[in-house]
Parts: C-alpha cells; sequence; structure tokens
C-alpha cells in the first residue's frame, strides 16, 4: 500500500465478503425448495429467495468493484484519494441501501422485474450513492499525477455502468418493451461494460503480479475491451429471439452472440501469456492463482457455456429453461467473483501488512469453490439438457419434469456445500489478516516499484 | 504487430459503432410496420395486471416469454390451457396452491384483481413470439391437443 487512502478499500471488500454469505443462505434455501424441502415457505418464498439471491450477487460484486477503484485510482493516479470522509460516507449509504432493498424484498416491496428487483423509491438512492463514488473516484483520476490506460478504462466501465441503470429506470405499460429495455441494463452491465471493469482490474493485477511492461499490458486490454463491445453490444439481440420484438434480432443477436466468447478467449489467453512472459514473479501465488483462473474459468463459463445456447436455433429450446442457470453461475463465478476475490487476495497483504501470501487456507479456498462451482454448474447442465429433452421435445408437464430433474439438485447442494466451504475458508483467510494499517505502508516494499 | 494506438482506435470506433447500430436497430424494430408487440391492444386493465404481476414478483418463481424464476411453470398462453376459471381459482386462493407438492405464495387477490392479472395473460398470449409459442410445448393448447 502506497497511499494512506487505499485502506478504504478493506471495508468494501468486508462488506462484500458479508454479502457473499448471505448470497450462499439465500442460495442454498432454493436448492433445498427444489428438492421439496420448502419449510422456510411462508417466511421466505422462493421468489424472495431468489430476489435476494440475485439482488445480493450485484451488490456484493459492486462493492467488491468499488473497493478494487478506491485501491487501484490512487496507486494508479499516484496520488491520495480526495477524500476519505466521503468514501466511508459512501460506503455506508451503500450497504444501508442493500440492506433496506433486501429487507424489503421479504415484505413484499420490490418491482419484479427479473434482476432489477429493487424498487423505485430506492433506485434514486442507488443513483445518488453511485455517483458520489464516481465523484470521488473522477477528481482523484484528474487531479493525479499520470492518467493511465488502466486507470482509464476501470473508470469508464464504472461510469458506463451508471449510466446504464438508468434505462432500467424507466416505465412502460407493455410488457415487451419494459424486457427489451431491462436486458440494456442487466445485458450491457454483465456483458459489457463489467468486462471492462474486469478487464481494467485484471491488467492492474498482471501489471503487478508478472511485471511485465505496463505498454504491453495496456495495448492488449485495448484490444480485448474492443472484441467486448464489438460483440456484447449488438450481442444483447440474444435476449430478444422470443420476448415479442422484430425477427431482425435473430440474426444481429445469433451472429454478435456468436463472437463473444472472441473477448473472453482474448483474455485467457492474453493473462496465460502475461504470466508466461513474466520473468519475476510476485510472491503472492494466492492472488496470482485467483487471477489467471478468472480469466480461464470466465472463458468456459461466460465464453463458451454462453455460446452453447445463443444461437437462436438452440435457444428456441433452451429459452427459459435451467441452461441458463448453469451458464450464469459459471459466468459470474469466472468473470466477477473470481476478478473479485483475486484484488482481495492482492490487495490484502498490501494493506494490512500480513504476508498470508502461500498458506494452505488460501489454496484449499481456491480449489474448494471451483471444484464445487464446477459440480453445481454440472448439475444445471445435466438439469437443464433433461429438462430441454423431457418438457420440450417429449412435451411432457412442467411439474412432472421438475419432479424427474429433482435429483440434480441433491447433486447441487453437495457441490454447493463443497463451494460454501471454500468460501468461508477464503473469508477466514481474509480475516486472518486482520485490519488496515498505516504501519503496512512502510513494511511492505512491492517488489517490482 | 498493433500499437497502442491502433489498439485504441479499434476499440474507440469499434464501441461507437456497435452503439450507433443498436440504436438504429431498436428504432427500427419498434417503428411502425415491424413492431409485433401488441402494444395497441393494451387496455387499463393489461396495464393493472402487469403492475399486479410486478408487485408480487411473479416472475421469481414462474416465466413469461421465456424470462423468469424457473421453479414455476411458462404463463405465456395459459389462460389458453388452464381456463380463465382455474386460473382465477389460484390467484384468489386464500391457501397455497400445491401443484406435485411445490408451493405457490397464497396471495388471496380480489376477484377484480385476479380479472385484471389475467386480461395481463390475454394480452400476454396475443404477441408475435417469432415461433417460440408454437415449437416450443406445451406453451400452447392445440400443441398439446395434437399429442
Amino acid at each position: 500500500m502506497k497511499y494512506k487512502s487505499q485502506k478504504v478499500a478493506y471495508w468494501f471488500f468486508a462488506l462484500s465478503m458479508l454479502l457473499l454469505i448471505l448470497q450462499l443462505v439465500y442460495g442454498f434455501i432454493m436448492g433445498f425448495a427444489r428438492i421439496g424441502m420448502d419449510g422456510l415457505h411462508e417466511f421466505i418464498p422462493f421468489n424472495t429467495a431468489r430476489a435476494v439471491h440475485t439482488n445480493l450477487l450485484v451488490v456484493w460484486l459492486l462493492s467488491g468493484f468499488m473497493g478494487a477503484a478506491y485501491y487501484i485510482i490512487p496507486e494508479e493516479a499516484q496520488r491520495e484519494l480526495v477524500s476519505v470522509k466521503l468514501a466511508y460516507v459512501q460506503l455506508i449509504s451503500l450497504a444501508l441501501v442493500g440492506v433496506t432493498a433486501i429487507v424489503g424484498f421479504h415484505f413484499n416491496w420490490w418491482e419484479g422485474r427479473k434482476f432489477l428487483e429493487i424498487p423505485h423509491q430506492l433506485d434514486y438512492l442507488v443513483v445518488a450513492n453511485v455517483l458520489l463514488f464516481l465523484a470521488l473516484i473522477l477528481l482523484t483520476l484528474f487531479r493525479g499525477k499520470r492518467k493511465t490506460t488502466t486507470a482509464l478504462v476501470l473508470t469508464m466501465g464504472l461510469v458506463f455502468a451508471a449510466l446504464l441503470y438508468l434505462p432500467g429506470m424507466l416505465p412502460f405499460d407493455s410488457q415487451v418493451t419494459d424486457s427489451f429495455f431491462r436486458w440494456w441494463v442487466v445485458h450491457l452491465w454483465v456483458e459489457g461494460v463489467w468486462e471492462l471493469i474486469m478487464g481494467g482490474i485484471l491488467a492492474f493485477l498482471l501489471i503487478k503480479l508478472t511485471g511485465v511492461d505496463r505498454e504491453v499490458i495496456e495495448k492488449w486490454l485495448y484490444v480485448i475491451v474492443g472484441l467486448t463491445f464489438l460483440s456484447g453490444v449488438l450481442g444483447t439481440g440474444h435476449h430478444y429471439y422470443y420476448i415479442g420484438v422484430n425477427k431482425i434480432w435473430l440474426v444481429v443477436g445469433g451472429i454478435f452472440s456468436a463472437l463473444e466468447p472472441l473477448a473472453f478467449l482474448a483474455m485467457a489467453l492474453f493473462a496465460v501469456n502475461m504470466y508466461r512472459k513474466g520473468e519475476k514473479k510476485h510472491p503472492n501465488k494466492i492472488a496470482l492463482f485467483w487471477t489467471i483462473g478468472a480469466a480461464i474459468v470466465s472463458f468456459v463459463g461466460a465464453g463458451l457455456l454462453g455460446f452453447a445456447h445463443t444461437l437462436p436455433q438452440t435457444n428456441l429450446y433452451t429459452h427459459g429453461t435451467l441452461v441458463t442457470a448453469m451458464h450464469a453461475h459459471l459466468a459470474f463465478w469466472g468473470a466477477y467473483a473470481m476478478i473479485v476475490l483475486a484484488i482481495i487476495s492482492y490487495s490484502l497483504p498490501n494493506m494490512t501488512g500480513r504476508k498470508l501470501y502461500d498458506g494452505v487456507r488460501g489454496r484449499v479456498a481456491f480449489w474448494t469453490t471451483n471444484i464445487g462451482m464446477i459440480g453445481m454448474t454440472m448439475a444445471f447442465g445435466i438439469a437443464g439438457v433433461a429438462q430441454v429433452y423431457l418438457e420440450r421435445k417429449y412435451k411432457m408437464e412442467f411439474m412432472e419434469v421438475q419432479d424427474q430433474v429433482s435429483i440434480h439438485f441433491v447433486v447441487l447442494i453437495i457441490c454447493a456445500s463443497l463451494f460454501a466451504f471454500g468460501v468461508i475458508t477464503y473469508i477466514a483467510d481474509f480475516y486472518k489478516h486482520g485490519r488496515p494499517n498505516d504501519e503496512a505502508m512502510e513494511t511492505i516494499k512491492d517488489p517490482f516499484q | 504487430m498493433l500499437s497502442k494506438q491502433q489498439a485504441r482506435a479499434f476499440f474507440l470506433i469499434g464501441t461507437v459503432v456497435t452503439f450507433l447500430a443498436f440504436i438504429g436497430l431498436t428504432i427500427y424494430s419498434f417503428s411502425d410496420g415491424n413492431d409485433q408487440t401488441n402494444y395497441e391492444n393494451i387496455t387499463p386493465a393489461v396495464v393493472r395486471g402487469k403492475f399486479i404481476w410486478e408487485e408480487n414478483n411473479c416472475m421469481g418463481c414462474h416465466t413469461i416469454l421465456g424470462e423468469g424464476g424457473y421453479y414455476a411453470p411458462e404463463l405465456t398462453k395459459v389462460v389458453e390451457r388452464r381456463g380463465e376459471g382455474l386460473i382465477k381459482a389460484i390467484l384468489m386462493s386464500p391457501v397455497p396452491w400445491e401443484p406435485n407438492g411445490r408451493k405457490m405464495v397464497a396471495y388471496g387477490f380480489t376477484s377484480e384483481e385476479a380479472d385484471d392479472v389475467i386480461a395481463f395473460f390475454n394480452w400476454i398470449g396475443e404477441i408475435d413470439l417469432n415461433g417460440f409459442d408454437r415449437i416450443v410445448s406445451p406453451l400452447a393448447k392445440d400443441q398439446i391437443t395434437k399429442n
């Protein structure tokens, strides 16, 4: 840690970890409900659990991204954050809005628009919160000594993410137009601007961990985010095939979705090549595991498994089935969860001064979470494919099919338990690092600086 | 090999061009003659029905137009398949509807509210879904009877 204000990041990461644990709890509630153990139905019915599960994912990732920005931007801009106090205000307000939304879901206070369940009134608070965050980041960047490509791409991702929240707040009478613009938020976030954020964090980590020249890494960063937008923007069309809009989207969505894996392939190749190119190796092996892991798993989860059902001919059968849940789990894990865990693993020793670089816990966390998540993805995948055949090819009733595939959810819960064990191990490591402190500024010397 | 300036130009030009194309296609697909969203048949009852649908996060379990929670059945064309009477009874039921043991929240809607939701389902059922409703069974009633 080079600047005192980078410590703010720690608390954003801590909030992230807390929300991640809660997300797992709600995931288990849904998993058990699927095998008929729905004992909490009266208090937490499936739709509540689902809204909480997906919204917590978004909030913990955003909290992680914000923490990453508060850590990365001062170091890249070579100056302290413009205001540490306001950063804490932003953190607390983020936590309050998040918690209010989650609690509200339990009292039937939401807008039932998949992934955007946060009610309108709270949307305005979210906007105010994000504006404060952006003001702090942008001011720091522009008053800084240098404006690096890594910092610019990361910031651009955060600014676009904020702008693209707005179409989701428009009211529509038609379910079709509603859905159409809802995807401007959901798709353009996860298959567009969030990839900029991921790319920015990835570039920062690769510069720090491999010691490869910044110019080389940043050139490829442009190529990757270029590919992301080139394919991802028009790739939004794959959500428009069968929701009641024009057939033009079948063609446009099909072609550009097929290109979407390229950005992730480039990201994976880039990360592995930079790692191999780097002659000096940073001692923080765990951070390296998560960084390279994020690039590779995102290619499999987001790139390949996404491609598995984005062609209109395939999607006609898989649209609205568990196949989507299969792709979504590995994609979010690889692309966004792992990159947040990577930046936490990298920055935590620097902020706290404790070099728990290569402990057993770190490795156990990495492997058990990944094996658990791959198992969950396979369970969802097999259930999904079975559902497609039974329900859509052999025309069985929805509920009969659900009974047939429920065994896969037993497997899912077992794999999820392994995954949860890994997450808890990761968080134990997080806790063992202790609190951030100013002394860490002197005790840690980054080998490449 | 690509220089950093060229890489940046690729990013900027690619982004601007695809965004413009995306906005252009959006305008195209909602323009007269290309629009197939069935918006002209939206009545106040449909709007109220949609509001009830959202207010209770029905999409958290059910799917509609293929989007939703995958926990409960697809409801596009549900009126055709199940008939208004049964749907109304389920919506107004004071105890959880429990097909095959999987529970639905007991909403206990009033008769008017249930009618609004049914109006919403009827409106959804008329949308042109590019073949999704014809090919994917058991969405359409005729598909079931054919088998």
